[in-house]
């Protein structure tokens, strides 16, 4: 099977929809222009035209709220936001209009919105350009809300949000635009509400969201070194979170961390503690224990950012503790460097 | 016709500003000329927004508002100083416009005769809330200066598919404000145009709104510049850059008796400034890692 990256599947199940179903449409600010959110919308204006791919004012809020006119109306929209952290100049349509819309219609309308948003991360982002708060929208009954991590589920859970007949927020990790893997060509999609065993284990179980799943991983493979084995648990979407796979894990391995790329308080990894607390209680061998951001807004500078975020090795020395193991050296280690992998401008 | 010796002196000794506003013309073109020469060594690791073109409106503005203030030192680059108006910077767009209009009702309120400004590009007009802004300080009948400075760009994306109106003056004409608007890249047309907005906030106790057309002359981002990429030509760029601000301002001190060569010195200067500021900003040391969590919070000191 060909390999493609995470952009490329975006862009993949944005042009095999479009071509499904002519009543999708993508816009947002910047979306035809020059740098084509990360690739993702390559091509579609040319192919598809521009009433099908177009740039809008820089006006959120307004071109949230005509989102759900035209979704309202037959039309199956996807609204795209460079960061995330414009979206939140929409809260009132999304919170206040969006996520009521069915319920105020006894659930008899269609809200068939697709809501694309990039969580940044790094080369001085700052703390407004670089918010996740994906648990701000899992917080809002009536908003579903994914996180894909592989080119795979990107293309699967996309195209599985742009079909649902309900508000999907879908938002993206800006460095795993990157990641690469065997994606089928044919159109497909993965369930809205299944998680994933990202990786099997016995030792302990790691919940992780987005970005914090590529560090996981880094860390299994370390600690495979030494005999210990992680069971990675990928919600992918946490609202509806169907818990089923967590708590199984859990069960099995008795530990579990949560790592998720957000900050912590009253934040989707307190909902994931919650529930594994409620429904493995006497199976716990320890209590679970939580890795995010840390409690501040993201600096700029490249020496605080890199305290700001959780990584590989935090979920290393925090697997070893549960597991009453001494700490093993991880100089010769070799960690995922932004650094080396991207250098500006943005 | 040629000016005799007596009157180009007198242009000289009376158009002090003229030099100021050179002066800080050239630093931040230089500055930015800096930047570009040392972005490439990776050691600024942030993402890069150059003014490079747009240098005139910025000037002005400032300017005018340090000189016409009682408490203000000419040529002080340090002009983030709240009393100025100048509160912070946002790059969510149009965000800190609204900042502008509370600092301004704060003003008001203990009557200490300042006036806040909000500096935003063309593309904040089109959120909402540079509407309720204007709308607030209007009816509130605000000391506030909006200063819209019009590239005619958002990133890449140019005005036609972004504003169903022709003329943003034409519309805010119709609040409760005072309305300027230019297209030049003098920065002493610029200066006096400012100066005026600045007088009828006084005068008709109102907000007033200055638009500025302006041309960006590098890349949205970066310290490129990006004709290559097709959506707006090298020609308009030609265009502009016939009316460059520096080279106009450069030309009126020599016609005014100012020297080559006095002009070269403080060229000079300007730039042993900045190669001084890049050494103390290379030596300077990173923060401790406990900075992170400082701050969060205001710190009774
Ligand atoms: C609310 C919001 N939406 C989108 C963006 C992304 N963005 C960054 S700069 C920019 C264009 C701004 O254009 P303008 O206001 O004209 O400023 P200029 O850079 O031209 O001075 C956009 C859309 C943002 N920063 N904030
Ligand atoms: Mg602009």
């Amino acid at each position: 099977m060909r390999r493609i990256n995470f952009g490329e599947a975006i862009r993949e199940a944005l042009w095999q929809e479009m071509e499904r179903d002519p009543q999708v449409f993508v816009y947002g600010v910047t979306v035809p222009a020059h740098s084509k959110i990360f690739g993702t919308v390559a091509g579609l204006a040319e192919r598809f035209g521009p009433e099908r791919c177009f740039d809008t004012p820089i006006s959120e809020e307004a071109m949230t709220g005509f989102g759900l006119g035209a979704a309202i109306n037959g039309m199956r929209p996807v609204h795209i936001h460079i960061r995330i952290d414009f979206l939140l100049l929409a809260m009132n349509q999304l919170v206040n209009m969006i996520s009521t819309y069915s319920y105020s219609h006894g659930g008899n309308v269609k809200v068939p919105l697709v809501i694309r948003a990039v969580v940044g991360r790094g080369w001085g982002q700052g703390y407004q350009h670089s918010k996740s708060v994906h648990a701000l929208f899992a917080h809002i009954p009536g908003l579903k809300v994914v996180l894909p991590t592989t080119p795979k589920d990107a293309k699967g859970l996309l195209t599985a949000a742009i079909r649902d007949e309900n508000p999907v927020l879908f938002l993206e990790h800006r460095w795993l635009y990157w990641a690469e893997e065997e994606v089928p060509e044919e159109p497909f999609s993965i369930p809205l509400g299944e998680g994933n065993i990202l990786r099997q284990g016995n030792d302990l179980t790691v919940v992780a969201t987005s970005w914090m799943n590529v560090e996981a991983l880094k860390a299994a493979e370390v600690l495979e070194k030494r005999g210990v084995s992680l069971e990675i648990v990928d919600p992918r979407t946490i609202a509806p979170f169907d818990d089923r796979l967590v708590i199984q894990s859990v069960e099995k391995t008795g530990h579990c961390i949560v790592a998720d790329n957000d900050w912590l308080d009253c934040g989707f990894s307190a909902e994931v503690a919650a529930r594994v607390s409620e429904k493995c209680f006497g199976r716990l061998k320890s209590p679970v224990k939580r890795i995010g951001f840390a409690p501040t807004p993201c600096p700029t500078v490249r020496c605080l950012e890199n305290e700001f975020y959780p990584n590989a090795e935090e979920i290393i020395r925090t697997a070893e503790e549960k597991l009453g193991l001494p700490p093993i050296d991880l100089t010769k280690e070799d960690f995922y460097s932004h650094e080396r992998k991207f250098k500006g401008p943005f | 016709m040629k000016k005799s010796v007596t009157e180009t002196l007198k242009n000289k000794t009376e158009n002090r500003p003229g030099l100021d506003l050179y002066r800080k013309l050239y630093l931040i073109r230089q500055a930015e000329r800096l930047i570009i020469r040392h972005y490439p060594e990776d050691q600024m690791k942030t993402p890069m927004h150059m003014s490079m073109g747009q240098e005139a409106t910025a000037t002005a503005v400032c300017h005018a508002l340090v000189t016409g203030s009682a408490s203000g030192r000419a040529g002080s680059m340090h002009l983030a100083a709240p009393d100025k108006g100048l509160l912070c910077t946002s790059a969510v767009v149009a965000s800190s416009i609204p900042l502008a209009v509370g600092a301004a009702f704060a003003n008001k309120r203990k009557g200490n005769g300042r006036i806040a400004c909000a500096f935003f590009g063309d593309g904040a007009l089109e959120e909402g809330v540079f509407w309720e802004s204007l709308n607030a300080a209007s009816v509130m009948k605000l000391p506030v200066l909006f200063v819209c400075e019009d590239n005619g760009l958002a990133i890449h994306t140019k005005q036609d598919v972004r504003q169903g109106f022709k003329s943003i003056t034409e519309v805010v004409r119709n609040f409760e404000c005072s309305t300027f608007q230019s297209d030049s890249t003098d920065v002493e047309v610029l200066y006096r145009l400012v100066r005026q907005a600045v007088e009828a906030i006084g005068s008709e106790g109102r907000p007033s709104f200055l638009h500025l057309k302006c041309y960006r002359y590098l890349d949205h981002i970066g310290i490129q510049e990006d004709f290559d990429l097709g959506y707006r030509s090298k020609e308009e760029f030609e265009e502009w850059f016939k009316r460059d601000t520096i080279a106009l301002q450069r030309k009126r001190l020599l016609s005014q008796g100012w020297s080559e060569a006095e002009l070269a010195e403080e060229e000079e200067k300007i730039n042993r400034h900045l190669e001084k500021s890049l050494r103390n900003a290379q030596a300077a040391p990173f923060p401790p890692s406990e900075d992170l969590h400082r701050g969060v919070f205001y710190e009774t000191h």
